[in-house]
């Protein structure tokens, strides 16, 4: 039984949280709208957490993380909106199955998509991979603006609309809470050390027997998985899906994210992403209407004086205590 | 036009090993530059030409100074992150009121548009004066990296920049050099834009500079002439696409071809292959 209770040791902390924070929206002490923010939190920390595996712990540069987003957010909405249109909303005694089915064809989706795009482009090195994933971004964003030319439903240029709204608190804890489970677990196996052998030196790690392409790719597939995820809480908590949200500027703003927080470390990773999220729209807030443009002036100046006083990110190793390895303290 | 664009980055990358984001911002700045030359203070042709050339050189030094250099030997990645902010910067602050503004502007076209017939193919003379001045600063670069002491300079920091230092080579004025000249080049590329297509705002960087910057991938980064060659490819395959096929797969057929040249040849069309060092 340590095991299941160890679980909910783990969960303890998110179920107050979320508890917390409907409690708050409930009795109107925390407007909507923040609410909501808090959710695009815990979305862009799944998203980001993915790309922490590809690039911090397997050391793969990819540029083209939104890319995978995308294909996950538009899978899953694709999906759900079938089945409103074939059941209606009243159908509701499996709607969150079927949420919870298509969350995961779109992590699916995006997952075989990396696999085929990987599968070529993971032979690449460096710089290089990053041109070719971030060309592969432009090539998708080209192709979601296109998209209603395959199916009406995509929306194409002018965006997808009729989503149904079905992220909530519990869903985007829910589902943040087990991303971070699913990589702490992940990174601390043998798998993980492979990835990690594979950054630190990759010829070193085929010389200790690592099959280095094989465990690329899953690295690379593993990390766009959570992309798509992620992208599919994006397009049901929203409610809206344009091509713009998926370009390659969205890309670097995950790989803020992750360098920002710490190549490598979770901990930093979910730092950053909820401190980049409120920031931004704390800034809104914050600052008088008539100096609303200085926002995207000042966040850049605040990115380039963090990296220039910490290089290595916030973070750099150290880790919450329930993100360490169990062995290797 | 995106060859002059790319000469600067294959300079900076092959010198320093940075994909410097900010590069497409400066030939922004170098466009903004000139339209207020023309625009407020009527200045001849050459002298727009020079203070766009000048202004740009000068940022991206100072650029080089304030982010670059201090991270020279930090992890590559932080100084990847800083040249994004930098390139954000630019865009978020000169679209700031009280700088350029976030609109659209024409810019006046400093002379006539005549067209030429050529054996059935129909040349403008602006088209003309961008081949010239593509032609013209890859042979002056093809001078100054391999004639000139500087150049020397150059390629012994390209090559190792530890030793270089050691042997004499004063590494921060080489590389200040680098990123001033690349970033002449963008600006005068910067004029030449805004008299091929009359329409500057300050975001007008982005997408030329990502497409330059991967047409000197496609050429084989850190290689002049292949900067310039995958240039050609790119604005050729761009034209194709509008021409045959749609307009709005435009963005994406450089792309494409980009990511079948690098499985092709992984460093690009005359990039040279690294053996990997143990």
């Amino acid at each position: 039984m340590t095991f299941l209770a160890n679980i909910a040791k783990a969960l303890l902390p998110f179920a107050a949280l979320s508890g917390l924070i409907l409690f708050l929206s409930a009795h109107e002490i925390l407007n909507p709208y923040w609410v909501q923010i808090f959710q695009l939190a815990c979305v862009v920390a799944i998203s980001a957490l993915g790309l922490n595996l590809i690039y911090g712990f397997t050391g793969l540069f990819s540029l083209g993380h939104a890319a995978f987003y995308g294909v996950g957010a538009y899978t899953a909405a694709l999906l759900t909106k079938f089945y409103v249109g074939a059941y209606g909303d009243e159908a509701l005694f499996a709607t969150g199955a079927v949420f919870l089915g298509s969350l995961l064809a779109g992590g699916f989706a995006a997952a075989l998509l990396a696999f085929l795009v990987g599968l070529p482009t993971l032979r690449l090195t460096s710089d290089y991979l990053g041109i070719a994933t971030l060309g592969f971004g432009v090539i998708m964003k080209v192709l979601f603006d296109n998209a209603d030319s395959f199916l009406p439903q995509l929306g194409g240029a002018r965006g997808m609309t009729g989503i149904a709204r079905m992220t909530g608190i519990p869903w985007a804890v829910a589902a943040l809470v087990a991303a971070i489970l699913v990589i702490r677990n992940l990174v601390h196996s043998t798998y993980g050390r492979a990835l990690v052998a594979i950054r630190e030196d990759e010829v070193a790690a085929a010389a200790m027997g690592v099959d280095t392409f094989r465990y690329k790719v899953i690295g690379f597939t593993a990390g766009c998985a959570f992309a798509g995820v992620a992208g599919g809480l994006y397009a049901h908590l929203y409610a809206f899906l344009h091509p713009s949200t998926f370009d390659f500027l969205k890309s670097f703003d995950v790989l803020m994210i992750v360098v920002l927080g710490g190549l490598g470390n979770l901990t930093g990773t979910l730092v950053a992403s909820f401190a980049w999220v409120f920031l931004l729209e704390g800034m809104r807030v914050a600052l008088p209407p008539e100096y609303i443009e200085f926002r995207w002036v000042l966040i850049p100046l605040l990115l380039i004086v963090t990296m220039l006083v910490r290089p290595r990110g916030l973070f750099g190793v150290r880790e919450f205590p329930f993100l360490r390895s169990k062995v290797y303290r | 036009m995106y060859a002059l664009i790319a000469l600067g980055y294959t300079m900076v990358y092959g010198i320093v090993r940075l994909i410097n984001f900010a590069h497409g911002d400066v030939f922004m700045v170098g466009a903004f530059l000139a339209f207020y030359a023309v625009e407020k203070f009527h200045l001849p042709l050459p002298a727009v030409f020079a203070i766009a050339a000048g202004g740009s050189a000068f940022l991206s030094v100072v650029i080089e100074r304030l982010a670059y250099r201090p991270l020279r030997n930090a992890p590559k990645i932080a100084a990847l992150i800083t040249a994004i902010g930098v390139s954000l910067f630019l865009e978020y602050f000169t679209a700031l009121h009280q700088v350029f503004g976030p609109n659209y502007y024409a810019f006046p076209r400093p002379f006539q548009v005549v067209s030429l017939e050529i054996g059935g193919i129909t040349v403008t003379n602006i088209q003309g004066i961008i081949l010239l001045a593509t032609l013209v600063s890859l042979g002056a670069l093809q001078y100054v990296v391999y004639r000139t002491k500087v150049g020397r300079g150059m390629r012994a920091v390209s090559h190792d920049f530890v030793t270089a230092g050691l042997m004499g080579v004063n590494v921060n004025a080489v590389i200040s050099f680098t990123f001033g000249l690349g970033a002449a080049l963008a600006g005068v590329g910067g004029v030449l834009y805004g008299i091929a297509y009359p329409q500057i705002n300050t975001f007008m960087g982005v997408m030329p500079g990502l497409k330059a910057f991967t047409a000197a991938v496609l050429g084989g980064i850190g290689s002049i002439p292949g900067a310039v060659l995958g240039a050609l490819i790119m604005g050729q395959s761009e034209t194709m696409t509008t021409a045959y096929l749609s307009s709005t797969y435009r963005d994406g057929i450089a792309f494409v071809l980009l990511i079948a040249v690098l499985l092709w040849k992984p460093t690009g069309i005359l990039g040279k292959a690294r053996t990997e060092k143990v």
